[in-house]
């Protein structure tokens, strides 16, 4: 049957496009990326940012993701890209943005896309693991091993199943240093890595699981994973990735390599380089997909409450029965708290 | 003495857990004030998953008007899953408040809000964690002081053991009276102990403390006597009761959370109470009398709620929000104000006979028409009469009808089985409704793809209803009833996709009845399903009514009485029910006479709704001191000013433009869109 267009005009179109580089701090690192997006969502509209929305029944606000770090890793180099119905000072949209977010899912920084979307992909990212209990030279030993295999195959469970992964292949570099006395309690490695975006995507834990399959390393708390940075991967930054590049865990901070990508000189036809990260990298660019699985997911309620809640919402006195009649005006949206000057 | 956030050692065991973030806490407009310069310390519970508790009303309500005060601090606590309870005991992690991670242990109250009474075991988890001891007798001045709200307070008896008191009815101003009592006590260096605190509670604050009563049983098993065992302790204890809702307008700063909830919108509670007087429905029985909210604090609460959250839904919250004395003005006016931004109105609750198309066109302006909800209960007039839901089958298919022909294309029915009186002919004729609702929907929006959904509950008995009285029906009769009911909708295969048939089959509501209408005997079975594993208990993949089957039977055996005692049996007049010292404002002749109304030779008689009818004496007014408050007002949602609506000509085209944030709020008022803050 033919599908009933909503009354009203269209959605405001499109004026300008954002880029967004945001942090996932501290007890936020436990968010999905899926709970991340409902709050940027609810505080684009809490701060008023004219976010523009898609046609039809249920009009969902323009925000793309790009690859998102795991549930349980922090990161300083979370990317989303934003579509505006009125134009705003992109410093001015970070500072009412970061106002409206929860503490610990933080602004950075703000630029403005220039024309056509950004090409350029996030290839990589830089991650820094603290693995607690293991010591540093056991760590490099491994980390050894590891680089010189050719492939380093581990197992993850996901909601699909036991998955297989090639850790290995993901991996461009890989440097161990050691914070706390080495053989004390508190010792712990560090590891910092820089590790491609793959399909299957291979995650800082898989990397994680193949170390220890290489050498046996007891660690004596669950690592804290930060992603530290994202952006293009150049070609230089493949040498570093050969056997014995691996320092070993001498301790002293920045004796592994600098990871070589982050002197990646900006692709010069990349006009709408906006972003630097603090890092090492640079994110010349976003990922142009839009993630609209993503942004949709993020409003679908749990499946369908009513079969998830308790017994007690079916008796009598919990007449708090699920929501009849939930619609969205949609009407060309127009703004209270942003002005034009 | 300062106390340390546990959420370094929680910390590490979060990575092991499912949905981690759940207990971190950090939601929008949460509060953590300093733990030294806060004189009383309430750890707020909802004993049930941080999913559905967090959304919850009552607990939001009672965090703000707490936090608000200078001195005190409350901080919310829900129960953990069974795989981080386990972790949590091998690393030494006691329970904690999300907010700041404090251990509960540390506060000097800990409320806890019963919605259902299906949390009793998560309760016990709670208190084990949180190391305070289970029964209340061997807590010492350095446990908190352990209150139960919320609707399974009316009777508190199964946890009575469990708990140092209840509190009944509404909680805002009870909440403060109870800071201030136990700040003087503490003020003062605590004279008398524990027990000088409750007493002063049980005397000065209308808080039920069940050890100050004495219980005593006949040879039947039937309760003889409830007896206070302290002087100046009152024989009855009578519920709380907030009058002018506008003067309470909460919550303001609804909790926003980062993790995925049930109810994922901004609710304002429209009115609160109810005399429909459905008999089975204790909520609408205990909440008398309807206080209507004002249109005008109604439009204030949206405006501030959705500012302060971000949230794209209202719901318009009320035990039957249609009732509302100025309900369509409400919905057009909201409307009105938000067209335009994406943001939706919801209706949580529906009568068949309240709605109307113009209301349910406001709530769907320009938008999706996918669903509405009645909840008709009964499958005939006949059951209906007797639950004195006033419904006729002619009513329902007619309102659906229009429904269909406006564009709707799917309509949800939620009915009740195992009702007083029922047969299995009323529950077969609930396939009868469905499939004149098909028939009428295809008839009158001319199309096929129409769709109807019946959900059906088994029926509990509840304290302070009309139906207090009741046998429970078995949870034999009620499968094969909804057995029948299921092969007579599919029975018809013109029907058959049309319609979608959903149920929970019947042992559940035999746990809940134990828990509804049981008295201070229960607590060992609770305990002992609680020792054998017993959590979540609302939740299908964890309850088990074997072990509360066995359980019961052991518990029990010693006081003569049973499962079937509790649930099964109809009481008479005669017997002291364990409730009957706890006041809700019912008169229990009307209770009585309402009863014997409903399961009358002669068929049922009904009530009107004393909102427009002459006074029916239930007693709750009286009683309590309290009248109805309904509108309508006659007053209006003026629209809100929309600031720089307009861009300054060439603005789009200068590039220089700089984003202005005009003010947290819109400024309100009838200049038009020209005004600016």
């Amino acid at each position: 049957m033919a599908r009933q267009q909503p009354a009203g005009p269209p959605p405001a179109p499109i004026v300008q496009r954002l880029t967004i580089r945001y942090a996932k701090r501290g007890r936020m690192r436990f968010a999905s990326h899926r709970d991340v997006a409902r709050a940027i969502e609810r505080g684009v509209r809490k701060a008023g940012v004219p976010v523009a929305y898609s046609a039809g029944f249920s009009p969902h606000p323009k925000i793309s993701y790009v690859g998102g770090a795991p549930t349980g890793a922090a990161s300083e180099a979370e990317y989303l890209e934003i579509s505006l119905t009125q134009r705003c000072e992109p410093a001015e949209v970070g500072r009412v943005l970061d106002g409206a977010l929860p503490d610990g899912i933080d602004v950075i920084e703000v630029a403005e896309v220039d024309g056509k979307l950004a090409t350029a992909q996030l290839a990589a990212s830089e991650w820094e693991v603290v693995w607690p209990g293991v010591a540093a030279d056991a760590a490099a030993r491994a980390a050894e091993v590891f680089l010189a295999a050719p492939s380093a195959e581990v197992e993850r469970l996901t909601s699909k199943g036991l998955r297989r992964v090639d850790a290995r292949a993901a991996v461009v570099s890989l440097s161990v240093e050691r914070r706390g006395e080495a053989g004390s309690a508190s010792e712990c490695a560090i590891l910092r890595m820089i590790v491609r975006q793959m399909t299957p995507a291979v995650r800082p834990e898989d990397i994680l699981a193949a170390l220890r399959q290489a050498s046996s390393l007891a660690p004596s708390a669950p690592p804290v994973v930060t992603r530290l940075s994202q952006g293009p991967l150049a070609e230089a930054a493949e040498v570093t990735a050969g056997p014995g590049s691996a320092p070993a865990g001498s301790g002293e901070p920045g004796s592994g390599p600098a990871p070589s990508v982050g002197q990646t000189a900006r692709p010069s036809t990349d006009k709408a380089m906006c972003l630097t990260a603090g890092n090492a990298m640079v994110a010349s660019a976003v990922q142009a997909r839009a993630n609209e699985q993503l942004s949709r997911g993020t409003r679908d309620r749990l499946a369908d409450p009513r079969a998830r809640e308790p017994y007690g919402r079916d008796c009598p006195d919990a007449r708090n029965r699920a929501t009849e009649s939930t619609t969205q005006f949609q009407r060309s949206t127009d703004w209270t708290r942003f002005g034009p000057q | 003495m300062s106390v340390q956030s546990v959420y370094s050692s929680l910390e590490t065991l979060l990575p092991l857990v499912r949905k981690p973030v759940q207990y971190v806490g950090g939601e929008l407009n949460s509060v953590v004030k300093d733990w030294d310069s806060a004189e009383v310390r309430w750890a707020l519970m909802y004993p049930d998953a941080y999913e559905v508790g967090v959304p919850n009303q009552g607990v939001q309500i009672l965090y703000e008007v707490l936090n608000e005060r200078e001195g005190v601090l409350a901080e919310r606590t829900y129960s953990v899953w069974p795989d981080l309870e386990q972790l949590m005991r091998e690393h030494g992690v006691p329970q904690f408040t999300v907010d700041a991670h404090r251990p509960v242990r540390a506060f000097d109250v800990l409320g806890v809000s019963f919605a259902t009474e299906l949390g009793y075991t998560n309760l016990l988890t709670a208190l084990d964690l949180a190391a305070i001891p289970l029964s209340a007798a061997d807590r010492t001045l350095d446990d908190p002081v352990v209150l139960a709200g919320g609707h399974a307070a009316f009777n508190p008896e199964p946890i009575a053991e469990f708990i140092d008191g209840a509190v009944l009815g509404d909680g805002e101003q009870a909440v403060l009276a109870i800071t201030d009592q136990v700040r003087a006590w503490k003020r003062d260096g605590r004279p008398g102990g524990r027990d000088g605190l409750l007493l002063a509670l049980a005397t000065r604050c209308g808080v039920y403390v069940p050890r100050f009563y004495d219980v005593s049983y006949r040879p039947d098993g039937a309760i003889a006597a409830v007896v206070p065992n302290r002087p100046g302790v009152p024989r009855s204890v009578a519920k709380h009761t907030v009058t002018d809702l506008d003067s309470w307008p909460y919550p303001s700063k609804p909790l926003v959370p980062v993790a995925e909830s049930v109810h994922e919108r901004f609710s304002v509670e429209i009115f609160r109470g109810c005399t429909r007087g459905c008999r089975f429905c204790q909520a609408g029985m205990i909440t008398r009398p309807v206080r209507e909210r004002s249109i005008t604090t109604i439009g204030e609460m949206a405006e501030r709620g959705l500012a302060a959250s971000g949230f794209t839904e209202v719901g318009l919250l009320s035990l039957s929000s249609a009732d509302h004395s100025e309900i369509d003005q409400i919905a057009t006016d909201l409307a009105d104000r938000y067209e335009g931004t994406n943001t939706g109105l919801s209706l949580p609750s529906t009568r068949v006979d309240a709605f109307n198309i113009t209301l349910a066109n406001e709530l769907s302006r320009n938008g999706r028409r996918s669903g509405l909800t009645f909840a008709p209960e009964g499958g005939t007039d006949r059951i209906r009469k007797v639950i004195n839901k006033m419904v006729t089958e002619e009513d329902l298919i007619s309102t659906v009808s229009t429904a269909y022909a406006n564009g709707w294309r799917q309509v949800k029915l939620y009915f009740m089985c195992g009702l007083p009186t029922e047969t299995d002919e009323d529950v077969l004729a609930i396939a009868r409704v469905a499939h004149r609702v098909i028939e009428a929907g295809r008839k009158a929006s001319g199309r096929r793809d129409i769709r109807c959904t019946v959900s059906i509950g088994g029926f509990v008995p509840k304290p302070h209803t009309p139906f207090q009285w009741a046998a429970q029906c078995d949870y034999q009769t009620v499968d094969a009833r909804l057995k029948a009911l299921g092969a007579a909708m599919r029975a018809d295969r013109g029907y058959g996709s049309s319609i979608g048939f959903r149920y929970h089959d019947g042992q559940p509501s035999m746990v809940e009845g134990l828990l509804s209408r049981g008295d201070r005997r229960v607590a060992k079975v609770i305990r002992a399903v609680w020792e054998a594993g017993g959590r979540f208990d609302g939740w299908s993949e964890y309850f088990s009514y074997e072990l509360w089957e066995s359980c019961a039977a052991t518990a029990l055996a010693d006081d003569g009485v049973d499962l079937a005692w509790y649930t099964t049996r109809e009481r008479p007049y005669s017997e002291v029910l364990p409730w009957d010292h706890l006041d809700a404002g019912l008169d229990r002749d009307w209770l009585w006479g309402d009863w014997q109304a409903a399961i009358g030779a002669s068929g049922a008689e009904e009530v009107e709704d004393c909102r427009w009818t002459p006074c029916f004496e239930c007693g709750v007014c009286p009683a309590m001191g309290t009248q109805i408050e309904t509108g309508p007002t006659g007053a209006r949602l003026l629209p809100l000013t929309v600031l720089g609506r307009t861009p300054a000509p060439g603005a789009e085209q200068s590039g220089d433009e700089v984003l202005a944030v005009v003010g947290a709020s819109a400024v309100r008022g009838g200049a038009g869109s020209g005004e600016r803050a």
